[in-house]
């Protein structure tokens, strides 16, 4: 678990991720994904499979073994990239309280 | 939803040879099965696609769909039955060392009929207190508890009796060491009915669980257990809190877990006979309360080593029903096949090899099928269990359909990179279960952006290219290496491995290394190779031990004390730390891992020199493997490079390398002795991929690629590219008998 915590120097590290969020990170950015990757088991985001390659629902993570995942309604994504830029921002957000969009 | 599944009895056959196939279907009533070679399982649109070839066989199909359960949790089971006088009183007593009271009811020493409940039973409550029920059915008995939680990775001894003359029921609880304030000693007392008839069963005696009527086995134990005794008279309170000495009179059985610890047989030194086994392979060869570090061997001090440690999540063998049996025919060459279980839109692949007919080899070059490999990473739960595995890949975690599976089904059992439900690492994994992620058109988690193939899935990359180029070859798993030797590979002018042979037991690597000792060659299209050192059972088929001592990139570390195999009694570990480093056999060896992007290689001076001009005939260069399913580039996901101070060749040749990787590669713990900044790949230069080639003293060759993603730019182009230029080039050279000049001096 990261103790970084999210200033405003890291607008810059969010616009990064956004243009590219497959790509390789700087180290600032770096930075800002061990934290924001770095949560918990239980209620960590994850894109579940509805057709391979092609269309995936967002979905978080039980606390224990047996359990199943939870699906979030309305969640889907046809594009990987766009699915790492939702969860950075509701991640951002979970951390900081703001919202990335208004912020950039 | 899955609602087929299927495991079979072996996992390499030769043609003529018969195989077992287990099914258990979910709501599904019928099911049909068929034969079909794999060819390439990777269904990336983006690559050459998803391709199989059916073989014309008929399996007896369809089949009627049944349920069949998996049992996980590991116990103890004694058949005879122990001697009890009439109107008996019982003494009971066992070293305990709980790892986690509290879940549940767990049972340390048992006898008790799951219908009528007559009998007794030694358990921790659901609080986790020591506890003992004693009855002969009904209302006639009762149950007796401390109400003080043990303490978890605690020694107690745990003692209980009842005394048939004044029907007092006693348990107690006394820690080996104690700590002020600590209150966890604790022994109490009710009075039941005198003469209870709890010994009037024809249930077995059960260590770690007891009877169910449901199931094999319940309320598991999680933790050590160690010299249970069983005494068939009453010893008062203070005499039952002491160990028993084996000339105890009444003694009516005394098991001493420190004999036959790589059996599945529990001894009772009694002098009854109460003799036992055991099921689903608890963990042997783990200290016991005496360990103190003198002897960190347990073949040399069994008597440190004289506890097991039950888990509620083992499983070595479902032991399920046949469904049907598929005979080979006599004529089918040699390859990786599967059997295709499907019903509805339900499919599910049980993957083997099919080995040239006993005694010939049926083609020029053999393909290494990592058998062990696959066991090794069996069901792992490394997307599900490990939040850190979202960061190491750079990416969200993917779900598919099987690992929701998985999720919801732990009981299909764990592997190498899984911890069991109390926290304690893995040492064994067997395939007598289905293996859920060990099937063409799998989708992994550790695979890199793309395609994101591992182990199985990834190798039929390789299939694909051998398929493209139209060459023959025959298919050697891990477990023929292991039961035959080098012989098996004698008539082979080269091999090649999967892209990730990383488990090794001695016999295979004796094997490998003999048949390049004899001038074969050996062509290593992968990374982290040859790394931790694994043990077969000699006798239980199917199951491999990996205790990862000392270090290396590892899910846990084994406790101290706990170093050696309880199969064979090896010491375990990283081969490097065996003195049989992959570095001295295959010129390179494990540097870095990372899962998300991977790098091109780049040519290096030593490219030019004229022993490998073979191997670039065509090739452009210098930069190698921008492209590929695997991460996006050839060197990827994990890598290997040389290191002369662990045995590499003197003359190898260092023809290509990666140069810049994310800084999720990081180095490793064996080669970081004494951290300082700048361990990622962007920095520290001892990250890369090393494509070498040397030659063997006996003619042969050794050309090896360093990554895991290497086979994934194969198919680049439909082919037509550089790495499949290079390999190819390798193949053909390595196919010609002419020898290679060995290297000067
Ligand atoms: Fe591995």
């Amino acid at each position: 678990m990261s103790r970084y915590r999210i200033t405003q120097d890291d607008l810059r590290h969010a616009a990064e991720f956004r243009a590219d969020p497959l790509g390789m990170p700087s180290p600032g950015l770096q930075r800002v994904l061990n934290l924001l990757r770095g949560g918990p088991k239980s209620g960590k985001y994850v894109l579940v499979v509805a057709e391979p390659f092609r269309r995936w629902i967002l979905g978080r993570l039980p606390a224990e073994r047996g359990q199943p995942v939870e699906l979030l309604d309305g969640m889907e994504f046809t594009d990987l990239a766009e699915a790492e830029w939702a969860v950075f921002k509701l991640r951002w957000k979970a951390h900081t309280g703001k919202d990335l969009e208004q912020e950039l | 939803m899955i609602r087929i599944l299927g495991y079979a009895d072996r996992i390499s056959a030769a043609p003529g040879e018969c195989i077992q196939v287990k099914v258990s279907c979910e709501g599904l009533d019928q099911y049909d099965a068929d034969l079909v070679r794999v060819i390439h399982g990777d269904i990336n649109p983006s690559g050459p696609g998803y391709r199989d070839a059916p073989v014309p066989l008929d399996l007896g199909g369809p089949f009627k769909g049944r349920y069949q359960p998996i049992h996980a949790g590991s116990f103890g089971v004694v058949n005879a039955k122990p001697l009890f006088p009439a109107k008996s009183s019982l003494g009971l007593q066992a070293f305990v060392f709980p790892t986690l009271p509290g879940r549940g009811p767990q049972t340390i020493l048992s006898r008790q009929d799951p219908q009528s409940g007559i009998g007794f039973r030694l358990y921790l409550d659901p609080e986790g207190a020591a506890a003992l029920e004693v009855t002969a059915g009904g209302e006639k008995g009762g149950v007796v508890a401390t109400g003080a939680p043990l303490i978890a990775e605690r020694w107690y001894l745990i003692s209980g009796s009842y005394d048939a003359a004044s029907g007092a029921l006693t348990v107690a609880q006394k820690p080996l060491k104690s700590y002020p304030w600590v209150n966890d000693a604790d022994r109490a007392s009710r009075t039941v009915p005198v003469n209870l008839a709890f010994a009037d069963v024809g249930a077995p005696v059960m260590i770690a669980a007891r009877q169910s009527t449901d199931r094999p086995a319940t309320e598991n134990f999680n933790g050590r257990i160690e010299a249970p005794k069983i005494l068939s008279r009453f010893l008062p309170a203070e005499a039952m809190e002491s160990p028993l000495d084996m000339q105890c009179e009444g003694l009516a059985a005394a098991w001493d877990f420190s004999i036959g610890i790589p059996t599945g047989q529990i001894t009772d030194q009694s002098g009854n006979g109460l003799h036992g086994h055991l099921v689903n392979l608890p963990t042997r060869g783990v200290c016991g309360h005496a360990w103190n570090g003198d002897e960190h061997c347990w073949v040399k001090r069994p008597g440190h080593y004289a506890a097991i440690h039950f888990h509620d999540d083992d499983l070595y063998d479902c032991a399920w029903e046949t469904d049907f049996e598929v005979r080979l025919p006599d004529d089918l060459s040699s390859g990786v096949y599967a059997v295709r279980l499907h019903g509805g839109v339900e499919e599910f692949y049980i993957p083997f090899s099919v080995r040239p007919p006993r005694g010939t080899t049926t083609a020029p070059v053999a393909f290494l099928l990592p058998t062990a490999s696959y066991m090794a990473y069996a069901n792992n739960r490394i997307g599900l269990d490990v939040p850190e595995t979202e960061i190491v890949c750079g990416r969200l975690i993917q779900m598919s359909p099987i690992d929701l599976f998985m999720q919801t089904h732990p009981e299909i059992g764990l592997c190498f990179y899984d911890l069991h439900n109390d926290g304690s690492g893995v040492f064994y994994s067997s395939r007598l279960r289905p293996i859920v992620n060990m099937q063409p058109g799998h989708i992994g988690h550790l695979g890199g952006v793309g395609s994101n193939l591992w182990q199985f899935n990834a190798d039929t990359h390789i299939l694909g290219w051998l398929e493209h180029l139209d060459q023959p070859f025959d298919v050697i798993a891990d477990e023929d290496l292991e039961s035959e030797g080098s012989g098996i590979l004698e008539g082979y002018r080269a091999v090649i491995t999967g892209t990730h042979p990383e488990y090794y037991s001695v016999g295979m690597l004796d094997s490998l290394q003999s048949y390049l000792d004899d001038g074969g060659r050996l062509m290593y299209l992968g990374g982290n190779g040859f790394y931790w050192r694994v043990s077969f059972h000699p006798e239980l088929p199917g199951v491999i031990e990996c205790r990862k001592s000392e270090d290396g990139i590892r899910a846990y570390a084994p406790r101290p004390g706990e170093f050696y195999a309880s199969f064979t009694g090896e010491y375990t570990g990283l081969w490097r730390r065996n003195g049989r480093p992959p570095n001295a056999l295959a010129g390179i060896g494990m540097v870095s891992q990372g899962f998300d992007r991977s790098s091109p290689y780049v040519m290096k001076e030593a490219s030019r020199d004229p022993r490998a001009a073979f191997v670039f005939e065509g090739v452009e260069g210098p930069v190698i493997g921008d492209y590929g399913l695997s991460g996006g580039g050839a060197a990827g996901l994990e890598l290997d490079a040389t290191d002369h101070s662990l045995g590499t060749p003197p003359h190898t040749l260092v023809l290509a390398s990666s140069e810049r990787h994310s800084d999720l590669y990081l180095m490793t713990p064996e080669d970081m002795d004494d951290p300082a900044p700048g361990l990622g790949g962007s920095e520290a230069e001892i990250i890369r991929a090393e494509m070498v080639f040397f030659e063997t003293p006996g003619g042969g060759a050794v050309f090896s690629t360093g990554s895991i993603a290497w086979c994934g730019s194969l198919s680049h182009a439909n082919y037509e590219n550089d790495v499949a230029r290079i390999t190819t080039n390798v193949l053909r050279r390595f196919l010609d008998e002419k020898p290679f000049t060995p290297a000067p001096g």
